[in-house]
Parts: structure tokens; C-alpha cells; sequence
């Protein structure tokens, strides 16, 4: 049953006429994604072809929904229109809006996050792969050919770890893995993800990735051991890596919220948390994986 | 990107948060003009972005144009925690009956802005927090309300400053969102013997995010500035960053390559930089990068690191293997490639048989054998 996106889930493309947005709806398409539409209200009423399906554009996504019933949105917009898109899914009701765009203005960011906290979208990213749950549904660019359905569920910052481990550990395989973004300011954290995994039947251990910036690992230790509380808010497994135990302070590196300020945000500090959690944290990705294996037997 | 004190103050001019009079002068002959105009007695500070400067000398005050002159004289030049002092900022003096601080940032916990304010102004505000966590009032502002007068109001009572700061705290707040900042602040704030309210020092650093629309901030971007392979980097329009070690590294996504940087430096080898070439690994952007790391008199050998998921493996050591003929490799080269056809990829890489590249499968091997060939080439 997985987490967040399903094989029932009924996906609408913002974007899905622009470059990357076709690139990537064809590619959701052949992983078995129920694309039900896209939207630009300049082309509202046409069809796009992908290889044998048509999929129809509709002129926003409140017209999306009622046509469609669709409860999931993949945003493809570029960084000046992304508020406007994810506040327009967030009006129409949408159950779930998946923001790809990297470079989106923080002050954006806050804006259209709190909006939709309000109205009770949940958001995942920006500047994030998206979510896939192997063998059901793919919404975003994280590649659906990596890996298998599984009991493993994944939640990253980082794109190409997510790739790196859902590989490594590809004959185990997946229940859903959630690239959640590597912006300052993001929809769906590292604790949303926790919960939801922590009640989906089909996962049996968690992996979770991390890098500098921010103490997102940190809130995410402290509610895996419930920390002040009575009992642990997570009892299965969790298997964690953080990157940037190089990173010079001060300095951005890559990800616009990867950045060590000061003495905050240090990888040693999020692996030391999230260790004495009772997470097992890898050295490297590799060693990641092989922690993975063991706990799994 | 962070701003120098004297773009800090003009945004604040801009947008009506009270500041004194200022020139910013590059030679000291410069300084006797303009602080004959600011009136004859200056204070006269280097421009650096980074704290400390008063410590290090960087900050003199001038009773009259020749002492201002003198004064720049010393301070250009200067060296301030490894920051060149290019400019001198001369800006009025005032007396200073009180000082506050006050700013306005990003709250990642709590994914929205705070406000920050307290009556110990002048001090580093880090030990402040510190020492005395309860002399800094930290206070949410709503994104949507913003901050209002009487926000500013109740800001500046949560803190202990006087009512009368209000004006500069909704002035600050306009430069906040106007101008897409990710930082505003001022410290010291000050009250003066004759009651102004006056925005002494600053500190604003811009959303990177958000350049698109506003394209006055590019001035503020001045080339040189982290070096100068930073710089070509950028003009390349790479996602790079020097470092001090001795392996280059080049990889795709930032998750991945600041895992490399970690992985080599477990190997006993310090990385050079840091390199995101993002998912597609083009040939073009591949020997852009290889350019710039082999620019670096530093590097002694160089790790390629690449995670075909979108973009296969083939396509990636296709883009290898034309970067290599567009660049002279004068180091050796450590090249992992893993992910969606894998075996095509290293086989393509394997034909090519360059002399300096060495193939190796896993990501932890690649980065021993990097580490060893830099540890042997130093």
C-alpha cells in the first residue's frame, strides 16, 4: 500500500507541455503512472500524444480535478511560476503537489508552503525527484527502472542518493522512496515521511538521508525516540547517511539549503543525533546499503 | 550571496531604514574628497564580509580629511581573516546613546521568518545567544501579515528596544521581502544623543534563488570575488567550489558529490572542491569542469563520479570520452560509473584505454585509489 502515492493515485502535470515536463510525463506513463491530464491554460482542450496514450490538457487544475477526480499533482513549472502553480493546485482542493523546480525564490517558498499547511495539501519539495512507489506509480523524475517493488521505504534530500541506494539495494526493493528536496525550506520533511512509513504495513525498514544545513535530521532523531515523550514514535528499523562531513562552513554546496551556518547544521551533529536515536548510520553509501542488509537478515 | 556593509546600507537607503551619509572610496586619495564632503570627521571601515573587522584594525575613526586619508591608507590592503580589503567605506559619525540589534531571517525549523531583536546591541549577536539566550527575543512573523507597524511595535517591546525604533523595524521588514533577502540586519541600531534612530552597520545576504527578478542585484556580484577559479567556474556556469585538498572531484547531484568529498577524505586525502555537473553529464559540461580542476595547481588527481539514472551510464562515458579529447589531461583520472546500463558504460570507457584513467566499479574503491594516486603525487 505504500506511502503518499499509489497505483490508484490520479496524476495531473503542471507544466506537462513544456520540454522537461514531456520528458518526464513520458517516462511516468511507462512506469504505470495513471497520468489522467495536464495543464496550461494556453492549450486547454488539446491532447498530447506520449507513444500510444493520449492525455488530455485542461486549462487549470480545478478543471483537471472535476474531469479527472485527480488527487495528485507533478509540478514541471519554471522557478518564477511555481507559486502561482502550487497555489492554484492548492485552491483546487489537490490532495498532494509535487514541486521538481530547483530554484524557486525562498520567500516563494514560505508563501506557498503555509498556504497549502493551511488548506491541508501536503507538498513535496522543491528542488526534490519526486516520490515513486515501484510497480505502482512515479510522480516525478526519479528514475522507475532502478529498482523493484520492496519493503524498504526511502526518504532523502538528495536526489542521486536516493538512485545510489534504491540500486545498491535494488533485489530487495521498495515500498516507496520519497526524494523530499534540498531547499532551506521544504513541503514534506524527514518526520512526515517517518510517520507515514512507521504506519504503512508494507515497509519494514526506513532509510534515511541527510545532509548539512538545517537540523531536520536532528527533529527527525528526536521523534524516532520519542525523545521527552513515553514510548518511541518509530519502532521499525531505521538505517540513516548524512553527506558533507567535508563541507567548509559558510558555504553552499549544491543543494540552496545544504550549508553549514556557524556551528549548525554539521553532518557530524546529525549523525551523532540521529545515532544516539538508535539509528545505524553508514560511513558512506555503500556501507549504507550493506547496514540496510543486515538489519533486514 | 552575501552582501559588503556598503550595499547592506544602500538597500537600507532604498527602502527608508534611517542610515548617515557614506562614500565608498578604493585608494586613499579618493578619501580626502569624500570626507571633506561627509563633513571632515569619518569613520572610516574596510569592506570585507566577514566579522571582526573592528578587532583587526579594520575600522578607524578620522577627526578630518587627512586623518581619514591616513587611515585608509592603512586599511587598504589589509588582510582580515584571509579577506583582501579592496574598499573603505567613510560614512559620518554619530553619538551613540544606545545600541540594539535587530534583524530578520529565514526559520528553517519552523519554515517561516523570524524576528530577532535585542537591547544588547553592538556585541556578536552568536555570543549573545549564547550567554544570554533570554536578552534576544526571537519572534515568528506571519508571511502573509509581514510586519506591520504594530508588529514592529510589539517586536521591539518583546526586546526591550523603544517604541521609536518601530518605523525602522517596518522599513527593515520592506527591504526583507522587496529585495528577496534571506538576511537583513542591523547591529549595531542605535539611538543617538539627539534621539535619531540610525542603522549603524549591516548585514544583508540575497536569496541566489531569486536573481531572476532582480536583475539590479548582478552589480552587487563583483568578479574576482572567492577566487578566481570560483569565478571562471561560474562563468561556466558551474555548480563549483574550492576547497584546499588535492583530489578534484566531479560528480552529479549535490547529495552525491558532497558523499564523494566525504568518502575521499576517508581515504586520507583532502578534496579539492566540489563539483556538481547535475543529471545529463554532457560532454561539454564534463570538460568544462575537467578544465577548471585541472586549472587548479593544487590538484593531483581527479575523481569523476557519476550515478547514471536519468542519463545512462552509456550516455555518461560517451560524454567522458569526448570531454577527454576536448581537454589535456595532465593528471590522473579516477572514473566510478554505476546505475542503468552500467557494463555498456564501462565498456565504452574501457575501449577508450586512455593512459591516465583508471576504471574502478564501486565508489569506495574509486575513492581509495584517488586518494592514493594524489597522496603519491604530492
Amino acid at each position: 500500500m505504500a506511502i503518499y502515492l499509489t497505483a490508484h493515485s490520479k496524476v495531473v502535470v503542471q507544466g506537462m507541455t513544456g520540454s522537461e515536463g514531456r520528458k518526464h510525463t513520458a517516462r511516468m506513463l511507462a512506469a504505470g503512472t495513471n497520468v489522467v491530464g495536464g495543464v496550461n491554460p494556453r492549450k486547454a482542450g488539446q491532447r498530447v500524444g506520449f507513444d500510444g496514450t493520449e492525455v488530455p490538457v485542461f486549462g487549470s487544475v480545478k478543471e483537471a480535478i472535476d474531469a479527472t477526480g485527480a488527487d495528485v499533482s507533478v509540478v514541471f513549472v519554471p522557478p518564477p511560476f511555481v507559486k502561482d502553480a502550487v497555489d492554484e493546485a492548492t485552491d483546487a482542493g489537490i490532495g498532494l503537489a509535487v514541486v521538481i523546480t530547483e530554484g524557486v525564490p525562498v520567500h516563494d517558498s514560505v508563501a506557498f508552503r503555509a498556504r497549502a499547511a493551511a488548506a491541508g495539501t501536503r507538498i513535496v519539495g522543491p528542488n526534490c525527484p519526486g516520490l515513486i512507489t515501484p510497480g505502482e506509480s512515479n510522480a516525478g523524475i526519479i528514475p522507475a527502472d532502478i529498482t523493484k517493488p520492496g519493503r524498504i521505504g526511502l526518504v532523502s534530500k538528495s536526489g542521486t542518493l536516493t538512485y545510489q541506494l534504491m540500486y545498491e539495494l535494488r533485489d530487495i526493493g521498495f515500498s516507496t522512496c520519497v526524494g523530499i528536496g534540498g531547499d532551506p525550506v521544504i513541503g514534506t520533511t524527514h518526520i512526515d515521511c517517518l510517520r507515514a512509513f512507521e504506519e504503512d504495513p508494507d515497509t519494514d525498514l526506513i532509510v534515511m538521508i541527510g545532509e548539512i544545513g538545517g537540523d531536520a535530521e536532528e527533529r527527525a532523531a528526536a521523534f524516532i525516540s520519542g525523545q521527552g515523550g513515553i514510548k518511541a514514535n518509530v519502532t521499525k528499523p531505521v538505517v540513516g547517511y548524512v553527506a558533507g562531513f567535508t563541507a567548509p562552513e559558510g558555504k553552499t554546496m549544491g543543494h540552496a539549503g545544504a550549508i553549514v551556518s556557524g556551528s549548525s547544521g554539521t553532518a557530524r551533529a546529525k549523525k551523532e543525533a540521529l545515532e544516539a536515536a538508535g539509528v545505524r548510520v553508514g560511513e558512506t553509501p555503500s556501507e549504507t546499503a550493506r547496514l540496510a542488509r543486515e538489519v533486514l537478515g | 550571496m552575501d552582501l559588503f556593509e556598503y550595499q547592506a546600507r544602500e538597500l537600507f537607503a532604498r527602502h527608508g531604514v534611517p542610515v548617515l551619509d557614506a562614500a565608498v572610496v578604493s585608494d586613499p586619495e579618493s578619501a580626502q574628497t569624500a570626507a571633506e564632503l561627509l563633513g571632515g570627521r569619518v569613520v572610516v571601515k574596510a569592506q570585507v564580509k566577514t566579522g571582526g573587522r573592528g578587532k583587526a584594525g579594520g575600522v578607524k575613526l578620522a577627526a578630518h580629511p587627512g586623518e581619514a586619508v591616513a587611515a585608509a591608507q592603512a586599511i587598504l590592503g589589509m588582510d582580515i581573516k584571509g579577506h583582501t580589503v579592496g574598499k573603505v567605506m567613510l560614512a559620518q559619525t554619530a553619538d551613540i546613546a544606545e545600541e540594539f540589534y535587530a534583524s530578520y531571517l529565514l526559520d528553517r525549523t519552523n519554515r517561516t521568518w523570524l524576528a530577532m531583536a535585542s537591547a544588547e546591541g553592538g556585541m556578536d549577536i552568536e555570543e549573545v545567544a549564547a550567554t544570554k539566550p533570554e536578552a534576544l527575543a526571537r519572534i515568528p512573523v506571519d508571511p502573509v501579515e509581514g510586519v506591520t507597524e504594530a508588529v514592529a511595535r510589539d517586536i521591539a517591546a518583546a526586546a526591550g528596544l523603544p517604541p521609536e525604533t518601530a518605523p525602522a523595524l517596518v522599513a527593515l521588514w520592506e527591504v526583507f521581502t522587496a529585495e528577496d533577502a534571506v538576511l537583513v540586519e542591523v547591529n549595531p541600531l542605535v539611538r543617538t544623543t539627539d534621539g535619531r534612530i540610525l542603522a549603524i552597520d549591516g548585514k544583508v545576504t540575497l536569496d541566489d534563488n531569486a536573481r531572476g527578478r532582480h536583475p539590479q542585484h548582478d552589480a552587487y556580484d563583483v568578479p574576482g570575488e572567492g577566487g578566481d577559479l570560483e569565478s571562471q567556474a561560474r562563468a561556466k556556469g558551474l555548480n563549483y567550489v574550492k576547497l584546499d585538498g588535492s583530489v578534484g572531484i566531479i560528480g552529479n547531484g549535490a547529495g552525491l558529490v558532497m558523499s564523494t568529498l566525504d568518502v575521499v577524505a576517508r581515504n586520507g586525502a583532502d578534496p579539492a572542491n566540489f563539483l556538481d555537473i547535475g543529471g545529463g553529464a554532457s560532454a561539454q559540461v564534463m570538460a568544462d569542469g575537467l578544465g577548471v580542476i585541472l586549472s587548479d595547481a593544487d590538484v593531483k588527481s581527479v575523481f569523476v563520479n557519476v550515478f547514471g539514472g536519468i542519463t545512462a551510464c552509456d550516455a555518461v562515458a560517451n560524454g567522458i570520452v569526448q570531454a577527454l579529447d576536448q581537454v589535456e589531461l595532465t593528471k590522473p583520472l579516477v572514473v566510478r560509473l554505476d546505475g542503468n546500463n552500467a557494463a555498456a558504460g564501462r565498456e565504452i570507457l574501457d575501449g577508450a584505454a586512455h593512459p591516465l584513467v583508471t576504471r574502478l566499479d564501486t565508489m569506495d574503491g574509486a575513492a581509495a585509489r584517488a586518494a592514493e594516486l594524489a597522496l603519491a603525487g604530492s
